[in-house]
């Protein structure tokens, strides 16, 4: 079974600066959870950036490939790639207060891409539209298909946002923090609809989280990243019993538990970080041995 | 609350109105020049100078003669025109259209040039295209109007003479038009040959006025389109699989395009005020013209009647950006 999202040995810098992410490869099978864990600034933002093709202005990938359902994007022209990613993957932004357009209602912002880009007729559109706000449990479809965002409430816009990210069936969804910006009663909503909606549809997804928590909830498949490398990858369940790396279990240990919110919270030991900023020397040095 | 709104809004602009014309009033009259002295043969009699200043009431105290102009304004009488003895009423507002024509013309040019820059510089940000987009403003901004006038009379009326320098229209054509609208009529009559004919006087004055404010459209818009093409939704456009330009056109101008409309509006009076140099200098015959051939006069009654129609045209401007501004942002809509 070919992976939907393969990567290999990717890497992408600054142009002409520090490198920001070393070889890292990974995959997420169809229907797979794949979370991407790391402090913050570790890369993994990038990672997702990197695989829809909107890094940043003045970062680029420096080598290394990305395959989306066995098609190599940088073999791809940027116009067909642009299209072949736009059809086959979805975001679900951070912050879903500013991932609306502001002066265009909900509607048109969910059918866009049916319409303009996958070629639906208007009217199938807009039933799938209600079709999937009705999924994200969005009791009045029509008001708020009418509705201009700031009508609505941030967790009632991030359920707008998945509705509008699983709306064209993709087979990919990068979710990058989608959480973080909701308060708490409202981020397990959202996450347990994100989980219910990738089972139903059988969706890829690549999860970007800062929270080992959220990790063992929502994902099959688990990254580690440091420094924009992976220094640990494996099942979800295997890398909570048994993590491998000291990283994985510094970070484990400054993740709070409910049972004893007070007794975790230990920043990553020095003795740790110092091996890591060795690894990562290691691997840049490996990287220039190969470039010659 | 709109009427509320709107109320506020009359109020506030009759209230300006009249310190328009108080001010106006004042200037005019404490200026050196006498019209009378203008209008009289060389060696004219005292008496004779006395009776025409009674005729036209400049006899009197400044107030007094203040309290009679306003009665007759409010009565929808401005006076007769010193210089040409005709209503200045009736003098100004015909030679209106032409320079509401002229304006708007010059406006849409502005904002088709300037956004079609500021679109295309934020297209090919961060590449030498942009750059030369900045430089095209700069150069723009640096020249005023009526210094583009001559340029443009230099390019278009004499080094390539393929434009009309001088007058509204040819005056060997028969004008079948019933109002002062000659762009607008010759298009709605269907007479293009017309329309081209007005158009190929209008053009230079209209681009002279065009250029600085399409510079500073250019300039203002394509800066907020850089800055809300950072914002999330955009990115979540592109992910959607749409061009560059697509995001730009759809995402970007609308909403960058409000700050821009608030300066557009304050900048296009500006404009208005430019005809009255460039309208000169092209010898067009609209409200500018007529304005320095009233100064030159000291033509006070037409003078008062320029200044005030110019006034209600800028207050009126400011109105309509505003309700453009509060069309285009669903939040204010929505109040
Ligand atoms: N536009 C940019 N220009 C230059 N460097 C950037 C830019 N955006 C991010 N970076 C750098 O790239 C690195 C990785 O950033 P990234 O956003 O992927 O981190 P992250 O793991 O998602 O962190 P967070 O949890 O804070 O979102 C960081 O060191 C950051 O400083
Ligand atoms: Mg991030």
């Amino acid at each position: 079974m070919t992976a939907c999202l393969e990567i290999l040995g990717l890497d992408a810098a600054i142009r002409r600066g520090p490198r920001l992410l070393r070889n890292v490869s990974l995959s997420v099978a169809p229907g797979e959870v794949r979370a991407l864990v790391g402090e913050s600034g570790a890369g993994k933002s990038m990672i997702g950036k990197a695989v829809l093709g909107v890094l940043p202005r003045g970062i680029e990938v420096t080598s290394g490939d990305i395959l989306l359902e066995g098609q190599n994007l940088g073999a791809l022209s940027p116009g067909l790639r642009r299209r072949t990613v736009g059809a086959a993957a979805a975001l679900i932004p951070q912050d879903p207060l500013t991932a609306l357009n502001p002066s265009r209602r909900i509607g048109p912002q969910i059918t866009d891409k049916l319409v303009h880009l996958l070629g639906w007729i208007r009217a199938r559109a807009d039933a799938r539209a209600r079709e999937l706000l009705d999924e994200v449990r969005i009791r009045a479809p029509e008001r708020v298909m009418a509705s201009y965002p700031h009508e609505l409430s941030g967790g009632m816009r991030q359920r707008v946002l998945i509705a509008a990210a699983f709306a064209s069936e993709p087979r990919l969804i990068v979710a990058d923090e989608p959480t973080t910006a909701l308060d708490v009663t409202v981020q397990k909503q959202i996450l347990r609809l994100i989980a219910e909606l990738q089972a139903r549809h059988n969706t890829a997804v690549l999860f970007v989280t800062h929270d080992l928590g959220v990790v063992a909830k929502v994902s099959q498949s688990v990254s580690v990243l440091f420094a924009g490398k992976v220094v640990e990858a494996g099942p979800t369940e295997a890398l909570f019993r048994a993590p491998a790396h000291p990283y994985t279990r510094a970070l484990m240990a400054a993740t709070p538990r409910y049972t004893d919110p007070f007794a975790s919270l230990q920043p990553v030991p020095e003795a740790v970080l110092a091996g890591l900023r060795a690894e990562v020397a290691a691997e840049d040095a490996a990287r220039e041995a190969r470039n010659g | 609350m709109l009427l509320k709104t709107l109320l506020a809004r009359l109020a506030s602009m009759v209230i300006t109105l009249f310190g328009v014309a108080v001010v106006v009033f004042v200037i005019i009259r404490v200026a050196p020049g006498d019209p009378i002295a203008m209008m009289l043969p060389p060696g004219a009699s005292d008496a004779d100078v006395e009776r025409l200043r009674a005729l036209y009431g400049l006899d009197r105290s400044m107030p007094e003669q203040f309290l009679i102009w306003l009665g007759g304004v409010l009565q929808g009488d401005f006076g007769t025109s010193i210089s040409l003895r005709q209503p200045v009423a009736g003098l100004v507002l015909g030679r209106l259209p032409a320079t509401l024509e002229l304006s708007a013309l010059a406006l849409v040019i502005a904002l088709v040039l300037g956004g079609f820059l500021a679109i295309f510089g934020a297209r090919h940000r961060a590449t030498p295209l942009e750059a030369g987009v900045d430089l095209t403003n700069g150069a723009a901004l640096s020249v005023p109007d009526f210094l583009w006038g001559l340029v443009l009379i230099l390019l278009f009326g004499v080094l390539w003479p393929v434009l009309e320098i001088s007058g509204r229209v040819s005056p060997r054509l028969d004008l079948p038009f019933a109002t002062q609208f000659y762009l607008v009529e010759s298009i709605l009559r269907l007479r293009f040959d017309l329309t081209a004919d007005l158009l190929s006087h209008m053009i230079m004055p209209a681009l002279a006025l065009a250029l600085p404010l399409a510079a500073i459209i250019a300039q203002l818009l394509k800066q907020s389109l850089k800055e809300v093409l950072n914002l999330d939704y955009v990115t979540l456009a592109r992910v959607r699989g749409y061009s560059e330009l697509r995001v730009i056109l759809r995402e970007g101008l609308r909403n960058a395009a409000l700050p821009t409309l608030t300066l557009v509006g304050v900048q296009f009076t500006f404009l208005i005020g430019g005809t009255v140099i460039v309208e000169r200098l092209f010898s067009y015959e609209g409200l500018g013209n007529m304005a320095i051939d009233a100064v030159i006069n000291r033509d006070l009654p037409l003078i008062q009647g320029i200044v005030l129609l110019f006034a209600v045209i800028f207050i009126l401007v400011n109105l309509a950006v505003d309700l453009t501004y509060s069309l285009l942002n669903p939040r204010l809509r929505h109040g």
